[in-house]
């Protein structure tokens, strides 16, 4: 193997122009995702409707799930994975009359955000309590 | 509708997944509206928030980059879930990408040396490395890929070369050369050895005092190479997630449990008490004395036993649930295992980029940034 003059064909590394994400809090440096899309798929009406979500799996098909099936005016909310290699979730939702799905599918949305936050708060509250009692 | 009363009996029966020897029962959540006639369940976020508990187990502040476990009490198995699979495959962390070789003559191939690399957790500033940005995939567009910036890529050298030590051919001669570390330099290759290169911003963010990148652990041996062989190459660590290559997840583990009980339904006495106790691991099952008092709740025919030693669950937190004690017919419908379906034991061990208590609060916050993303998308596609 013939000794090379290290860097001769590199080049230079640019410094990037702003940061962008100063706080580091940003949702897509924390998913890394940009390009999520969210479809409904034909047959779909006001009460039952599929929507296929990109690039998500179990993590948010079955906690949405959870939280969809927690509301009374749902009859049935389901998800799947329909192929391992296609990186898509669908997920099933079927209200009583007075509602429509795409308002089951934001107050889930809205319902688990809010349990986030309570999760958040009693963590770093018992975190906080715990290093305190150690020190 | 007025929700009837649900008795205290009742609602521990509900929360409990049985374990018997052979087989287990009750392992689905029934927590859903309709499911039990006349019950509310509906979601209500003022009652999650008085009976959802977090309790500490062990923390990683004191001694930083170790085991964290804590318990979620009073959550859903799928949210509880979600935290576990965000921790091993949604939390970005840097890791070596790419590998320039400008020389190898070791005798570890390019790439099989690349892979090395690529698997050493690296550490530093981690509020610098949060801030980084993933550097753009190749698309049609731009078929090279994004050009690597200050703020999308870590610049890291490795140039290590093995030579003879001094007095080397000395020992040779003698027939003392059998500790080779006195005749040989660098023919070991560590994660040490690397060194990292702050470009731009970095100087100022991966400082000396705030944190420069480096290895976890600075003893893992990339190589072995003997005198007149070289290493000598440039590495570009980039941001990823664990759900592209394992060497980007956060954790070595995450993982939960749920809790475990002990029912002990009619009294264990004398020497059946110690072989009980012997069935779990140690200081789950005590011994204590068995009183008139016992003796007269247990029923008819105890009170001879009155004086003995009865075993009592001392600590189910520490129980395996081996289900030993089920394989004996001298318990037999004396006890009950079973394990607690809304308590989640957690445990989180960093693999040292990030503290593992922080990293569950970044798995929280992944997953309230996805319900955020999807509710714009919602209001900005369908109607």
């Amino acid at each position: 193997m013939a000794t090379q003059v290290p860097g001769t064909q590199d080049e230079t590394m640019p410094d990037a122009p702003g940061n962008e994400n100063a706080d580091g809090q940003d949702e897509d440096t924390i998913i890394g995702r940009e390009d999520l899309v969210v479809r409904v798929l034909p047959g779909a009406s006001d009460t039952a409707a599929s929507f296929e979500i990109e690039h998500e799996d179990h993590t948010l098909g079955n906690s949405l799930r959870y939280m969809i099936m927690k509301n009374p005016e749902v009859e049935l909310c389901g998800y799947s994975i329909p192929h391992p290699a296609e990186d898509k979730m669908n997920l099933r939702i079927q209200t009583y009359e007075g509602t429509t799905v795409y308002e089951a599918l934001e107050k889930g949305l809205d319902d688990l955000k809010d349990l986030c936050d309570v999760v958040l708060e009693k963590f770093e509250a018992a975190r906080d309590d715990y290093n305190e009692r150690q020190l | 509708m007025a929700p009837e009363p649900v008795s205290a009996e009742e609602l521990y029966r509900r929360k409990i997944v049985g374990v018997n020897d052979r087989t287990v029962t009750h392992v689905s959540s029934t927590n859903f509206p309709g499911h039990y006639p006349g019950e509310n369940h509906a979601w209500d976020l003022e009652e999650f928030r008085n009976s959802f508990q977090v309790q500490f187990h062990k923390s990683a502040a004191t001694k930083p980059h170790e085991l964290t476990t804590f318990s979620l009490i009073g959550i859903d198995a799928s949210i509880a879930n979600a935290f576990r699979r965000i921790l091993l495959a949604e939390i970005p962390t840097i890791a070596i990408e790419d590998v320039f070789v400008h020389n190898n003559t070791s005798i570890i191939q390019d790439e099989v040396l690349a892979h090395r690399l690529g698997l050493i957790p690296l550490t530093g500033n981690y509020a610098a490395i949060m801030a980084m940005d993933f550097k753009r995939p190749p698309t049609d567009a731009e078929p090279e890929g994004q050009k690597p910036t200050d703020q999308n890529t870590i610049l890291l050298n490795l140039k290590i070369a093995c030579e003879w030590a001094e007095g080397a051919k000395k020992l040779l001669e003698k027939h003392q050369a059998d500790d080779i570390d006195k005749l040989y330099v660098n023919h070991n290759v560590y994660a040490n050895d690397i060194i990292f290169t702050p470009i731009g911003r970095q100087i100022n963010e991966f400082s000396e005092e705030k944190g420069p990148i480096r290895p976890v652990s600075p003893e893992i041996l990339i190589a072995k190479m003997r005198p007149g062989q070289e290493i000598n190459l440039e590495m570009h660590a980039r941001k990823g997630r664990g759900g592209d290559h394992a060497k980007f997840s956060p954790v070595a583990t995450a993982s939960y449990r749920l809790m475990p009980t002990i029912d002990i339904v009619k009294p264990i006495l004398g020497d059946d008490a110690r072989k009980f106790a012997r069935c779990f691991p140690k200081h789950v099952i005590g011994l204590e004395q068995f009183t008139e008092d016992d003796a007269a709740k247990a029923g008819d025919g105890y009170e001879e036993h009155v004086g003995e030693k009865k075993a009592v669950v001392k600590n189910a937190f520490n129980d395996t649930v081996s289900r030993e004690c089920l394989r004996h017919p001298e318990f037999q419908d004396k006890v009950k295992l079973g394990r607690v379906r809304d308590h989640f034991i957690f445990s989180v061990e960093t693999t040292g980029q990030y503290p593992s208590d922080e990293l569950f609060i970044m798995s929280v916050r992944a997953l309230a940034a996805k319900t955020n993303k999807i509710r714009r998308h919602l209001a900005n596609v369908l109607r």
